[in-house]
């Protein structure tokens, strides 16, 4: 029988088991050095925030392996035979596979700081990460301060999970807007502010300069590049980004470049070796408008998904449809559908419209010669994927999309709605621009 | 590498720390509930105003200690430190609550005389139930039972902790009206009417205690003989009420289900629900989600429904059988429209519904049917009534009154499901297994609001395409303990028998991705193993060959 050895845990690795087993018999094993179960990596912040448990985080009762027969292995690898076909464990032992997939995600970003390996600096993307933060951060006695580098998705994050606890946070964001690289400017100012309530120390356009440590190795202090200032804190949390986890691959003859190299059917420069998730790299660039890496959580189980068809015989291209994404800054959900880029491009044109409470907004892109909507980025008001996504395949124009917006709403009964408001404003914008 | 291991409910102690206000909001609502302790022990002159102070002051001291919970906190989702704090992750203090409610439950139900009920001078009241003997003279006009006591109590942690938790919800319209409306039911409905209704009973004229949304079967005495009695010698109003009662439970309750799901009467409208979603609110989360609670759940909840039905049947059976020419029924009328009914209702599921019905659930559901008309049969050709049952010897001596079949039915319901399970288990252990454990295991009503839900209602929760994340929040906060994820993660709508549709699960997911929904009943069941976002041509291979 045909043994499918899968390195990784996470969605991507978990999907595709999942289906291989729908569609197939063969021998499957998960490989992980992180946790002996499947957990989701995008709740570890509820963890720390007390809203669940680590067990919570699980979306599979541990009877479910066995029951679908998937074989769950602990274990870190450290070389990949790709001649002999052969798994070399940093345990000292080593397991024969048939097909080999490779999904071992993300590592946090770290560029080279003075003090970055200090004790009380970590990112939060591991399970490990999580204990780190517990450990020099379980709340405002042991932590007086906590200093965040990085404005992304997983730095707001843990910016919420240190305050949750009372701890005060300086949040360093090298760009002058948080997330400007991909949220347009009335949306992140409108973050910005939401930060501020929350009394997070926010300081946009600064950069890390160093980390200090005290006699223990140990965290005492950080320095902001522009200004020299010294912050005393006894947590860094380095968010600047995540980089594909491959560092275990150099050895092997598996062609890497940021990540690991793959055609678009996900195979990797050896045949039947197999890579999908974030440390997957399009060697042809990314599809559609997309990067050639791509650390989402939603990306990597669409990779999952179709690698178990080219698996189990049906070769097919990964084919990803109309992008989405969604995240939640402190209490401002946000969802996006098609493409909204943080400046209009040639031809592109952006409406803006924000609730007068400042937690509400949304920004739509649409083509300017043609009117074809592109895309809707919207905070505090929930879309229906199912509708937006139907509407970018009919290549809807943007009149259509926002005289129909409340088709789209998802926010629960009784919720106010504003797509009257939507719609007045952005007739009048029309006229006015 | 190395792992560690640490208890994060030792260590997170900012979510354990009281503010000043929540400090003199605890004081003053303990200091409410001392007086009402007191009043055993110390007779007080003015129990009027020693009533009035306790109440007040139990009333305003949740909803200070709320205030001070929330006050400084912006709009959303307040679950920090739900898992380190010992009352709601069945910590010392959980255990203490849980403790110290299921004991009150017990002396209510059990030992009312110890809670000072007609324990004076010619039968007067003392103690507990003598302190709040002014309010119910107030409303009614008679001297308080344990069961006013208990009713004032009730009323006054729905609306306490209602106002907490309109508070913690102060962003979710949907969570705020369900509260007003569990809040305005309990007080109007189950408390101030039924008290002043009272007031008409005169020697010629008596209405029985009439909690007008309190149906059949979850109020499992409706249809005895003394009730309906009673009504029927009221006239006019009291078959006013009689038939409103039959229209509610056979007319009423199926439409609004069809067209809402249970959550009109769960979530909306039926007081276990109200103190479930106010008082019980902060237990939500230790519901079990395992696939074996599950199971257990199916069981028990179906099995008490059949048992409520047989013992209403046995009881309304007796009376028309011993009383043949008082009520329009015969016995053998009764019977064989019971028996119509119930058959006329399987045969249309099991032919019209026989796709959605799974293996199981149709060898439960015969089993279920067969032993329903098995123990009609039964009732028909053996009168309940001359059947003599010896109570001690089921009871290890402790009850030693000898019981007609058909009462001893109904004492072995209301004992063991009435109070033991509905009150003692269901409430008393709200700190310990969550605070729906009897609305999911044991309510007959939710078990019929629930058959109805699955298979005719337009109430689904719907899922947001692929936007899920599998995060667990929607899970980890059911207090009905369904794994919501399971369902989301697949781009599965979530159509559960026993989903109350309190909305917490839409409320608490970080992606924006379940919405309680009523909408047609095509496609309301779909799973997808391929999710939208995905190729196009791959989900339609995948998502349609199943």
């Amino acid at each position: 029988m045909e043994h499918i050895i899968i390195i990784g845990n996470g969605i991507s690795g978990v999907t595709v088991a999942r289906h291989i087993r729908k569609l197939s018999d063969k021998k499957i094993t998960i490989v992980s050095a992180e946790t002996d179960y499947f957990f989701s990596r995008t709740a570890l912040m509820y963890v720390y925030m007390g809203h669940m448990k680590f067990e919570h985080t699980q979306p599979y009762e541990s009877w479910f392996w066995e029951k679908n027969n998937i074989t769950l292995k602990k274990g870190f690898v450290k070389h990949i035979e790709t001649a002999t076909k052969t798994l070399e464990f940093a345990e000292g032992d080593s397991l024969k596979y048939d097909k080999l997939i490779i999904a071992t995600g993300s590592k946090p970003n770290k560029f080279g700081w003075p003090g970055q390996d200090l004790k009380g600096v970590s990112g939060l993307y591991h399970k490990q990460d999580l204990e780190n933060v517990e450990q020099y951060a379980p709340n405002n006695k042991v932590c007086k301060r906590a200093v965040i580098v990085g404005g992304g998705l997983i730095g707001i994050e843990l910016a919420e999970m240190l305050s949750s606890r009372g701890i005060p946070v300086t949040f360093l964001v090298r760009e002058k807007s948080f997330w400007n690289g991909v949220l347009p400017d009335g949306e992140s100012g409108m973050i910005n502010r939401h930060i501020k309530n929350h009394h997070i120390d926010l300081r946009l356009g600064f950069n890390l300069k160093e980390i200090k440590s005290d006699e223990n190795g140990q965290v005492s202090s950080i320095i902001i590049t522009e200004t020299g200032e010294e912050i005393p804190c006894n947590y860094v949390g380095l968010t600047a980004g995540v980089s594909p986890n491959i560092d275990f691959i150099k050895t092997s003859d598996i062609e890497l470049g940021r990540g690991v190299k793959v055609n678009r059917f996900l195979e990797t420069s050896v045949e039947d070796v197999y890579a999908i998730g974030d440390c997957a790299e399009q060697r042809d660039g990314g599809i559609d408008q997309r990067r050639p890496i791509e650390a989402v959580w939603y990306t990597g189980r669409m990779m999952g998904e179709t690698l178990a068809q080219t698996i189990c015989g049906n070769r097919i291209q990964y084919k990803p449809g109309h992008w989405f994404n969604s995240a939640k800054f402190l209490d401002i959900e946000y969802q996006t559908y098609g493409w909204v880029f943080a400046k209009p491009r040639e031809n592109e044109a952006h409406f803006h419209w924000k609730h007068e409470d400042d937690t509400k907004c949304i920004t739509v892109c649409y083509d300017t010669t043609t009117n074809l909507f592109l895309g809707i980025n919207t905070f505090g008001i929930r879309m229906r994927h199912e509708v937006f996504d139907r509407w970018l395949t009919e290549q809807k124009d943007v009149n259509y999309v926002m005289d129909h917006l409340a088709e789209a709403n998802f926010d629960p009964e009784f919720f106010k709605h504003f797509e009257k408001d939507i719609l007045n404003a952005f007739k009048n914008n029309l006229i006015t621009a | 590498m190395g792992t560690i291991q640490r208890n994060m409910s030792l260590t997170g102690d900012a979510s354990d720390h009281l503010n000043t206000l929540q400090k003199i909001g605890t004081i003053i609502g303990f200091g409410g509930l001392a007086i009402i302790v007191l009043s055993l022990f110390n007779n007080f002159e003015n129990n009027g105003l020693w009533l009035t102070i306790s109440l007040l002051a139990i009333a305003s001291g949740i909803i200070l200690y709320a205030r001070g919970l929330y006050m400084d906190k912006l709009q959303g989702i307040k679950n920090h430190g739900v898992w380190f704090k010992s009352i709601s992750s069945r910590g010392f203090l959980g255990w203490i609550a849980g403790i110290l409610l299921t004991g009150f439950y017990i002396i209510l139900y059990f030992f009312a005389e110890l809670l000072g009920l007609g324990q004076g001078v010619d039968g007067s009241n003392t103690g507990i139930v003598g302190l709040f003997d002014p309010l119910s003279r107030l409303l009614s006009g008679n001297p308080a039972s344990q069961w006013f006591v208990y009713g004032t109590l009730y009323t006054v942690a729905i609306l306490a902790f209602g106002i907490k938790f309109l508070m913690k919800y102060k962003h979710n319209r949907y969570e705020q009206l369900r509260t007003l409306s569990v809040m305005f039911f309990q007080t109007a409905f189950a408390f101030v009417i039924p008290e002043l209704m009272a007031r008409l009973n005169s020697d010629t004229f008596s209405l029985p205690y009439n909690d007008l949304k309190l149906m059949w079967p979850l109020n499992y005495y409706a249809f005895e003989q003394w009730r309906v009695d009673q009504f029927i010698n009221a006239q006019t109003i009291g078959l006013f009420f009689l038939i409103l009662a039959i229209l509610i439970v056979f007319v009423v309750s199926p439409f609004l289900t069809y067209k809402y799901g249970k959550r009109w009467y769960c979530s909306w409208v039926c007081g276990c629900g109200g103190l479930a979603e106010t008082a019980g609110d902060s237990f939500r989360q230790l519901s079990d989600k395992s696939m074996s609670a599950w199971k257990l759940e199916r069981w028990m909840i179906n099995a008490v429904l059949v048992f409520s039905v047989v013992m209403t049947v046995a009881t309304i059976s007796t009376y028309l059988g011993y009383d043949p020419n008082k009520y329009w029924f015969t016995k053998n009328v009764f019977l064989t429209s019971v028996a119509v009914f119930l058959t006329a209702v399987f045969a249309g599921v099991a032919y019209w519904k026989r796709k959605e019905l799974k293996k199981d659930a149709l060898t439960g559901a015969i089993g279920f049917y067969a032993l329903t008309i098995g123990f009609i049969v039964l009732i028909a050709f053996i009168d309940l009534s001359q059947i003599k049952i010896d109570a001690a010897n089921l009871s290890f001596g402790l009850n030693t009154k000898v019981y007609a079949g058909d009462a001893a039915l109904r004492s072995f319901y209301a004992f063991g499901i009435g109070s033991i399970f509905s009150g003692v288990i269901g409430t008393g252990f709200y700190p310990i297994l969550g605070n729906r454990v009897w609305c999911r295991m044991g309510c007959p009503m939710a078990g019929i609001l629930g058959i109805q839900q699955r298979l005719f209602s337009k109430f689904r929760i719907t899922t947001n395409g692929g936007q899920c994340i599998s995060c667990g929040n929607c899970s980890t906060y059911c207090e009905q303990g369904i794994d919501v994820r399971a369902y989301a993660q697949k781009g599965e709508n979530i159509v559960r028998s026993s989903c109350v549709g309190c909305g917490v699960c839409s409320a608490v997911c970080p992606r924006g991705v379940l919405k309680l929904e009523n909408g047609p009943l095509e496609g309301r069941i779909d799973a997808n193993q391929v999710l939208l976002g995905n190729d196009v041509d791959l989900m339609d291979l995948v998502n349609n060959k199943n």
